[in-house]
């Protein structure tokens, strides 16, 4: 169903905006594509990490003699010569908390969390690079572990990095509007003590892959592997090596999934670095699943206590108030930008007047966290939801009116936020409504009604959430001041070979997004060529590539800042073909149109010259060309595009942190079985709005992938840790990603709300800022009722049945 | 253990029918039959994501049955044949109508699970069962997709079974078919 509330700008585009088929599914379905561990190279040495069982130890001793006894066996890198060989990584945190001794492996003589690296050893087969990590023994010393953000910040807490004196990685108070005044004057006050939302994460299909071949003759290293952000990457360790960035090559080709998370792969890497040098062969680390849980990224588990929401008899909604903890593990490695990240969408789907944030970000010993698919944005917007929904349920509003009335409403588009962030379109109201209708709301009530006193009930659920994309960097200094960011860009280079042939790369790398498609599609509209005439490169190279200092593929943005570079490379491109068959065709480039191959002097179809001919005249013949033309053209475009970012007010905590807002509103009628918890999914609809999509097939694919995202972090996924620290999820038999068998058949919905600040009024998408773990934890709620409250992400059986037996009620307060 | 068995090279010949092709090997007892097939012989579709056997990647068909490839041991795959994804359609020519439904459906995103998708697809569609939507799902229940949220794939799988699927958001009968393939199909 599609409902189309604004029209798409008109433009001449033929294969834009059409749901043309993939250019990469051909070598994937023929299994010809290559990911990480599919590289062939010659004499390859395999690297074995061997990791920490223990949360939190000081290590006694490392004895790697019996590692070199067994067959194969390479060589092994120690701590001692980490530290020797390297400084710590980069840190984003101000003063003290970037004391941090960061390294790629355990540093300063303690692990700190189970699975840490500790020891890496290098042999000429997987297998023997097992047998020779089994056999080295590190001898710990146990020390007390922290696996709460709570017991982080007690006061007679352990710290787990001595450097830093404390466990408090980062502090912010962020206070907009007036809340003291909001909550004075409100008629009614919703109170809650305490609302979590759970660590879980993407796990990309692909763990991380690294192969690093280094070349002692020009001092390179090659480094072949999925990277999310390379640029980043690359200086990240160029610092941690002491190695000119200029002689640190990333390379990717296919790249089996990242969401995010594997732009935390410049620490194994550096380990895998190291030892392509100590060996001088090339080595690869092919991470395990197990591996990957634990050190692979987790999202941000965030508590928020004394969480308060003013609301007037009439249902507006005036201020929020509360006060956060992130746990962020043992590393801060991207963290903590989670701190600020999170103020992209400060008022999320409302219209907000006052909102007061006390955010603390914390270590413990858990594995790291990551941004992962909605990074920091869902956990805040899943609290405001969640607060939404609990303010209607208790001040006895129906949940879609009290949404619809606090609503940003799509004439108060461009809407600038209580920090600052410009909304730039949407539609919410109509978005809600088509999701409604494709649940079929009202059925789902009488559903519900006849649901009454059969063992079973039934939650109707509503997830309005936005996917802010193209962030500015600049945001980075509202948590430190003296970071050099500020915007965003991203590169795209566009060329015509010696044949006509044109190729495209893209500064960003793609791990499903499709981007070599819709490259190909706005590269040939904007040259007269079809999609299959255009020869985009897959993967990335930071050496080679248009890549820029904030190339990659992260914050929903491709859409926008890749193909608006694209599009200038393209234009830069156009300019130099219609420049040279204007000459030859003795006609001004104004004059020259780009048509089947063809640049035509316009209106005078005897005059036209094929691309072939341009192309053979500037590389073969330029001695035809004049010298001020030949000398002007190179058939090369390289552009940038500059997201029109200004620097955010560091004293105020305000600005425009990033450029589009795509927005989803969800909506899911469940079943919970009142004697077992378990809660089955009956209807689910997903209805995006993500402006002019570029190709909607791949916008609906990123859609369903989100919503399974979503689904499968609210049902079934969740990083838990013990008593002691041990990850009790590390194989996807205890981390249960859904299967096909788990997933509901999604109604898929859209808008199409054009974005007025892009050049093609595409808005970025795939993210979901959560939709699913909000309409998920509404619909729980929902079945049962105000006699428990649900104040946790992850619908567990165990959590569901608590809640049935009144969980939660106690936590929340009318005042 | 007496010295003699210490000694004794751990290896073995192996001959294997992979994807038609007759391949001998020698392999340590040890070596999972995922890691000859892809260190050894190159075949890129069965690939590790989980080393439990829970996600699928390595699915391949061993004397027609659908197995994962990394919960076998490459010696038992000794006098047997194997198929992988790379078999599915001719390297020159079309792809086949399994892979062409994946690719009209949107079925796939980063490809990383496709492979093992498409055994397992094939093996239900070769097996006789009704196809419908839950006998899909629950086929497909041992092969994990983080990308696509399984419904272009489920969708793929009954459209090839001869159902009337609806294409993906915004495709019109005159677009389907009509594509990027490379020029090979």
């Amino acid at each position: 169903m599609t409902t189309s509330t604004t029209t798409a700008a008109t433009t001449t585009a033929t294969w834009s905006g059409q749901s043309v088929n993939r250019t990469e599914d051909d070598r994937l379905l023929r299994a010809q594509g290559e990911f990480g561990d599919d590289t062939p190279i010659s004499r390859l040495a395999h690297l074995f990490f061997v990791r920490s069982p223990y949360a939190h130890a000081r290590i006694v001793s490392i004895d790697v003699s019996g590692a070199e006894t067994v067959d194969g066996f390479l060589g092994a890198l120690t701590p001692d010569e980490v530290d020797e060989l390297t400084d710590k990584f980069g840190e984003l945190q101000v003063a003290p908390a970037d004391a941090e001794v960061d390294r790629c492996l355990a540093s300063g003589g303690k692990v700190r969390f189970v699975g840490e690296p500790v020891v890496a050893v290098a042999a000429v087969s997987r297998e023997a690079a097992r047998d020779a990590a089994a056999a080295v023994v590190v001898e710990y010393d146990e020390l007390v572990p922290l696996t709460s953000a709570d017991q982080a910040v007690a006061a007679d807490a352990p710290v787990i990095h001595e450097g830093i004196g404390h466990n408090v990685l980062h502090h912010g108070a962020w206070d907009f509007g007036d809340v003291d005044f909001a909550f004075q004057h409100a008629q009614n006050l919703i109170e809650v003590d305490e609302l979590v939302c759970h660590r879980f994460s993407a796990t990309p299909l692909e763990c991380s892959v690294v192969t690093v071949d280094y070349d002692a003759g020009t001092d390179v290293f090659d480094i072949i592997g999925g990277c999310a952000m390379p640029q980043f990457t690359m200086l990240m360790m160029a610092g941690a090596l002491r190695h000119p960035s200029s002689r640190i090559r990333i390379q990717s080709r296919d790249f089996g999934g990242s969401f995010g998370v594997k732009i935390g792969m410049y620490v194994p890497a550096t380990a895998v670095a190291l030892m392509a040098r100590k060996l001088r062969r090339a080595v690869r680390w092919t991470e395990t699943r197990s591996e990957h849980h634990q050190m692979g990224g987790h999202s941000n588990e965030r508590t928020f206590r004394n969480v308060r929401l003013a609301v007037e008899d009439d249902g507006t909604v005036l201020g929020l108030s509360y006060e956060c903890l992130d746990d962020i593990g043992a590393y801060s490695r991207y963290e903590p930008l989670g701190s600020v990240i999170w103020a992209q969408v400060a008022n999320a789907c409302y219209q907000l007047k006052h909102l007061r944030v006390d955010f603390t970000s914390v270590y413990t010993n858990k594995g790291p966290t990551h941004p992962v698919r909605g990074y920091s944005r869902l956990q805040h917007m899943w609290l405001v939801e969640r607060m939404m929904d609990l303010a209607a349920h208790h001040l006895g509003f129906d949940p879609v009116t009290f949404r619809l009335h606090n609503y940003i409403q799509p004439d108060q588009y461009p809407y600038t936020t209580v920090n600052g962030c410009v909304y730039d379109s949407g539609d919410l109201p109509a978005s809600l409504r088509q999701a409604l209708e494709l649940i079929d709301y009202d059925d789902a009530r009488r559903l519900q009604a006849a649901a009454v006193g059969t063992g079973k009930r039934i939650g109707i659920g509503i997830g309005s959430t936005l996917d802010s994309g193209t962030n500015n960097f600049g945001q980075a200094r509202l948590m430190n001041p003296y970071l050099p960011f500020g915007g965003n860009t991203e590169g795209g280079l566009v060329r015509m070979g010696v044949d006509g042939t044109v190729f495209a790369t893209t500064g960003g790398v793609a791990f499903g997004q499709g981007h070599e498609t819709t490259t190909a599609q706005v590269v040939a509209d904007a040259l007269g060529l079809r999609p299959e005439d255009i020869h985009v490169h897959r993967g990335g190279d930071s050496a080679l590539s248009a890549q820029t200092g904030f190339s990659g593929s992260y914050a929903s943005q491709f859409a926008v800042t890749g193909i608006g570079a694209i599009l200038n490379a393209t234009a830069k491109l156009s300019a130099e073909i219609r420049l040279v068959a204007g000459t030859v065709l003795g006609a001004s480039p104004d004059e020259i149109v780009l048509e089947g191959g063809f640049a035509k002097v316009d209106g005078d179809p005897e005059r036209m010259l094929p691309f072939g001919d341009v192309a053979g005249i500037v590389h073969f013949a330029p001695g035809s060309l004049p010298a001020e033309v030949a000398d002007e053209v190179g058939l090369v475009g390289r552009a940038v595009y500059r997201a029109p970012f200004e620097l955010p007010d560091v004293e105020h905590k305000t600005g425009n942190l990033t450029l589009t807002y795509a927005t989803q509103i969800h909506a899911c009628v469940l079943e919970i079985d009142e004697e077992t918890g378990l809660v089955e999914v009956l209807r689910y609809a997903a209805v995006d709005d993500c402006g002019v999509p570029i190709n909607p097939m791949i916008v609906q694919g990123q859609v369903f992938g989100a919503t399974a995202h979503g689904l499968s972090a609210a049902l079934f996924e969740h990083f838990g840790y013990n008593a002691d620290g041990q990850l009790l999820a590390a194989n996807f038999y205890d981390y249960h990603a859904a299967t096909a068998l788990d997933m509901p058949t999604i109604a898929y919905g859209n808008v199409v709300s054009p974005s007025p600040f892009t050049p093609t009024g595409a808005k970025g998408m795939g993210e979901g800022g959560g939709a699913p773990l909000h309409a998920v934890s509404a619909a729980v709620q929902d079945a049962i009722g105000r006699t428990g409250a649900i104040l946790n992400s992850h619908a567990s059986p165990e959590a569901v049945l608590d809640a049935l037996a009144g969980a939660g009620a106690d936590k929340v307060r009318v005042l | 253990m007496t010295d003699t068995q210490h000694d004794a090279p751990d290896v073995h010949a192996i001959t294997v029918d992979v994807d038609g092709t007759t391949e001998r090997g020698v392999v340590s007892s040890r070596t999972l039959l995922v890691h000859w097939l892809r260190d050894e012989l190159d075949r890129r579709g069965p690939k590790i994501g989980c080393d439990t056997g829970n996600c699928g990647a390595c699915t391949i068909q061993w004397d027609g049955l659908l197995v994962k490839s990394c919960m076998v041991l490459a010696v038992q795959a000794d006098g047997t044949a194997v198929t992988t994804a790379a078999a599915l359609a001719h390297p020159d020519g079309p792809l086949n109508d399994l892979q062409s439904s994946f690719r009209e459906h949107h079925a796939l995103q980063c490809g990383y699970c496709t492979s093992g998708m498409l055994m397992t697809a094939t093996d239900l569609l070769e097996s006789g069962e009704e196809i419908t939507d839950h006998s899909v799902r629950r086929a497909l229940k041992g092969n994990i997709c983080r990308c696509t949220g399984y419904q272009g794939i489920v969708n793929a799988v009954r459209a090839t079974a001869g159902h009337d699927i609806p294409l993906p958001h915004g495709k019109t009968p005159d677009t389907h078919g009509a594509g990027l393939d490379g020029g090979r199909s």
